[in-house]
């Protein structure tokens, strides 16, 4: 057996020590994850069947489900998707190409105070602009609100990912003659494309948990949507309203829409990142 | 015989010694200033670049043989506040007059980089990059022949023949680097620029690349920066000595290496400083 | 590279210039005492300069192998490379000088078991002629003088039409007085040494040219 000098000895039970707490940290954050999804889970899954999935709301006692609110919600993320990851990308873009001018600062600046705001501010700001000139909440206002706060997270780590991209990789491509339009597009889009990704992810995952500026612009209804100039339902929102009444079977609803959400997302993340996958790296 | 001795003094006379084959001259540079902001990299440099032939830039780091590379294409221009005084004509057609295309002229002087920088792509993709968005070819067998033709000019096709589709980034840093000038040579080059294409390879590698070098020279003007001047002898038939942002002396390799007519180039080449 | 790469660089051209100037010193030393045991009959002197030639000839083993290590290490270039080179092809020739010296010295030998000879004027005018030549030629390389070193290779006229004369006269002795003739040969080959000792003179001179200016001036006077 080796014997350890002191100092060796120390170093060690330091470092075993440090390990230990480490291992400690992280079963504690996963742990509280996984506690979470087991209690979302074993309050809900009585409610959970295929009716609740299908079926729209009904008064108490009738069963009824969230089969609106699921529909609604996927095309509330669509419309923001549509509008804000474009937008966003578009903003990243023209953030890190066009380098360091005061104008460019200044937006840089103005995107950083946007990803603070709080998102019921966004959903008045929406409802002042929009809901109040048609007259009417809309499917079409919830998705601009959600796209509004989606915007400034996609457009700061889509500027982070393309300046990640190594510079010998653009000058590689305009040795050959390409136009720095195709440089962007072509090469440094694609290199940086899992990180955009991710940060597109992340504002995704951020808006679907939102429910107060729908509160204010797409307000909520008890069918499945027609068109998007109407109402619209949303998990959060019906989430909310079953959970502040006081009806256990709602309350049982409830828990099962945060199963039903939760497992929504985490699909998206999946899917976005197979989709997304670097074949190339 | 210079007129200069010390160290720090401006004035040299620059003797040019081409002697080696064809003498006809692809580049001609005149009294070319180079300035990053307020910062003056390169000094009156005067040179004739003659085609067909291998010629290195040799000095110590700093002296400017990698920015004046750069501007024989022009890949200055992406790096904001510079500015560019005097004249570069390839082939007797001033590059940077007024209306130049950048493109074109990117076209026709290609470039490989110190550290190899293959797109995230496959093999194929790298090597047909230059072809597809310069609309080179008009039919998919045609493309297949031109990126075939490049890998084999590049000494790389035997290797990577079967694995067209794969990743470019699964290939060795010899071989990255050979792809660099495979996807270099594709689109037809006449003149190739070189910035220390082996600094990063070991000595295998290199020996692959330097052979290479005297391969294609036969058919394109070859530049090549280096700062190990066993390669340069190797591999130019010419040598031009930089210092401080001057053109100190451009000879015949071998007479720059058995007595060069400079005494700065001599104490370099020897090891006296450097 | 670093200045203390070219500092072990310079130290070892100074160890390798140092070892071929012993060399030549060898060779300077070992004409004067061949040629003062002939003068002076001297055989004590002439079998000093056999027992040392051994010595000499390790020294240009030496330098052989310092020049090859400096070749192979260091890769010289320019100035250098021609130093190194020039001394590679001279330390043979030194050599070679300390052997005629040799058999100049084994001729002294066998001419003192003989009557003396009154035909030296000559051969020590050529032996003069010809360590002054060997100086000159080494203290020029010393100091990279080409223009002394042409200076030398001019005296090799001198040498070679005392040789002629030599030849003629030695001849003409050996048809008139037969009895001679053992001592006369001796000392023409004596006078033939001298003369292949100009020429290797000249060799060196010429490497000097080469290290200095890099003009390859042999076979071309």
């Amino acid at each position: 057996m080796k014997i350890l000098s002191r100092k060796d000895r120390s170093r060690r039970s330091v470092s075993a020590l440090m390990t230990s707490l480490t291992a400690l940290c992280t079963f504690v954050a996963v742990g509280i994850l996984i506690v979470i999804l087991s209690y979302i889970a074993m309050r809900g899954i009585s409610a959970l069947n295929l009716r609740f999935l299908v079926d729209t709301p009904r008064p108490v006692g009738e069963g009824g489900g969230i089969g609106n609110a699921i529909v609604g919600s996927g095309l509330l993320l669509l419309l923001s998707c549509v509008v804000g990851i474009p937008v966003g990308i578009a903003c990243g873009i023209y953030l890190s190409e066009f380098g360091g001018g005061w104008m460019v600062s200044g937006v840089r600046f103005l995107i950083d105070t946007l990803t603070g705001i709080p998102s019921i501010v966004t959903g008045v700001f929406v409802y002042a602009v929009i809901v109040l000139r048609m007259k009417h909440f809309s499917a079409f206002a919830g998705g601009i609100a959600l796209a509004l706060i989606m915007i400034p997270i996609v457009a700061r780590t889509t500027e982070e990912m393309i300046k990640l991209v190594p510079h010998s990789l653009r000058e590689g491509a305009l040795a050959l003659g390409a136009p720095q339009w195709r440089v962007t597009l072509g090469v440094v889009l694609p290199a940086a494309a899992s990180g955009i990704a991710t940060g597109a992810i992340l504002a995704i995952a951020r808006v679907s948990g939102e429910t107060a500026p729908l509160l204010f612009t797409a307000f909520g209804s008890r069918f499945f949507p027609r068109n998007l100039n109407e109402p619209i339902a949303s998990l959060t929102v019906q989430i909310y309203n079953y959970a502040i009444s006081p009806y256990d079977e709602w309350h049982a609803q409830a828990w099962a829409a945060t199963l039903v959400l939760m497992a929504l997302i985490l699909s998206i993340n999946i899917v976005v990142r197979f989709l997304t996958r670097q074949k190339f790296s | 015989m210079s007129a200069s001795t010390s160290f720090a003094a401006p004035k040299f006379e620059v003797k040019s010694h081409s002697s080696a084959g064809s003498t006809v001259t692809k580049i001609a540079v005149e009294d070319l200033n180079f300035f990053y902001g307020k910062t003056q990299a390169l000094k009156g440099i005067s040179i004739e670049i003659p085609e067909r032939q291998v010629m290195a830039f040799i000095g110590p780091s700093g002296c400017g043989k990698t920015t004046f590379l750069r501007t024989l294409n022009r890949m200055n221009d992406v790096i904001a506040g510079t500015r560019v005084e005097g004249k570069v004509a390839i082939d007797g057609a001033e590059i940077y007059a007024a209306g130049a295309d950048v493109v074109d002229l990117r076209k026709k002087v290609g470039m490989v980089f110190q550290k190899s920088n293959p797109f995230p792509k496959s093999i194929f993709d790298n090597v047909a990059y230059g072809l597809k968005i310069n609309r080179m070819t008009s039919s998919r067998s045609e493309l297949d022949g031109r990126v075939e033709e490049a890998l084999k000019d590049a000494a790389l096709w035997n290797e990577v023949k079967d694995r067209l589709k794969s990743s470019a980034l699964g290939l060795s840093g010899g071989q990255q680097q050979r792809l660099c000038i495979a996807r270099a040579l594709a689109i037809r080059p006449e003149v190739i620029l070189m910035d220390e294409p082996a600094s990063a390879l070991d000595p295998i590698a290199t020996s692959k690349i330097e052979e290479l070098i005297v391969d294609l020279k036969k058919q394109y003007t070859i530049v090549i920066v280096t700062h190990n001047m066993q390669q340069a002898a190797r591999v130019s038939d010419l040598t031009a000595f930089f210092l401080l942002g001057k053109l100190v002396e451009v000879n015949s390799t071998e007479k720059m290496f058995t007595a060069p007519t400079e005494k700065l180039t001599e104490d370099y080449i020897t090891g006296r400083f450097g | 590279m670093s200045t203390e790469f070219h500092r072990h660089l310079d130290e070892e051209l100074d160890a390798l210039r140092d070892a071929v100037l012993r060399l030549g010193g060898e060779a300077e030393t070992a004409l004067r005492h061949s040629l003062h045991s002939l003068a002076e009959r001297d055989t004590g002197e002439a079998r000093q300069v056999l027992d040392h030639d051994d010595a000499v000839d390790q020294m240009e083993v030496d330098v052989d192998r310092r020049a090859i290590d400096i070749f192979a290490l260091r890769q010289p270039a320019a100035r250098d490379l021609r130093f190194v080179l020039s001394v590679t092809k001279m330390a043979p020739v030194l050599e070679r000088i300390a052997d005629h010296a040799c058999n100049i010295a084994r001729a002294a030998i066998d001419l003192n078991n003989e009557p003396e000879l009154n035909n030296h004027v000559r051969i020590h005018q050529m032996g003069e002629i010809a360590s002054a030549m060997l100086a000159k030629a080494l203290d020029a390389f010393t100091r990279s003088d080409a223009a002394a070193a042409r200076e030398v290779i001019k005296r090799d006229a001198e040498i070679n039409s005392l040789y002629n004369q030599i030849f003629h006269d030695l001849i003409e002795l050996m048809v008139k007085e037969p009895a001679t003739a053992t001592r006369d040969a001796r000392l023409l080959f004596v006078a033939k040494h001298l003369e292949r000792i100009g020429d290797y003179v000249t060799d060196i001179c010429e490497l000097t040219v080469y290290m200095a200016e890099a003009a390859i001036i042999k076979h071309r006077h």
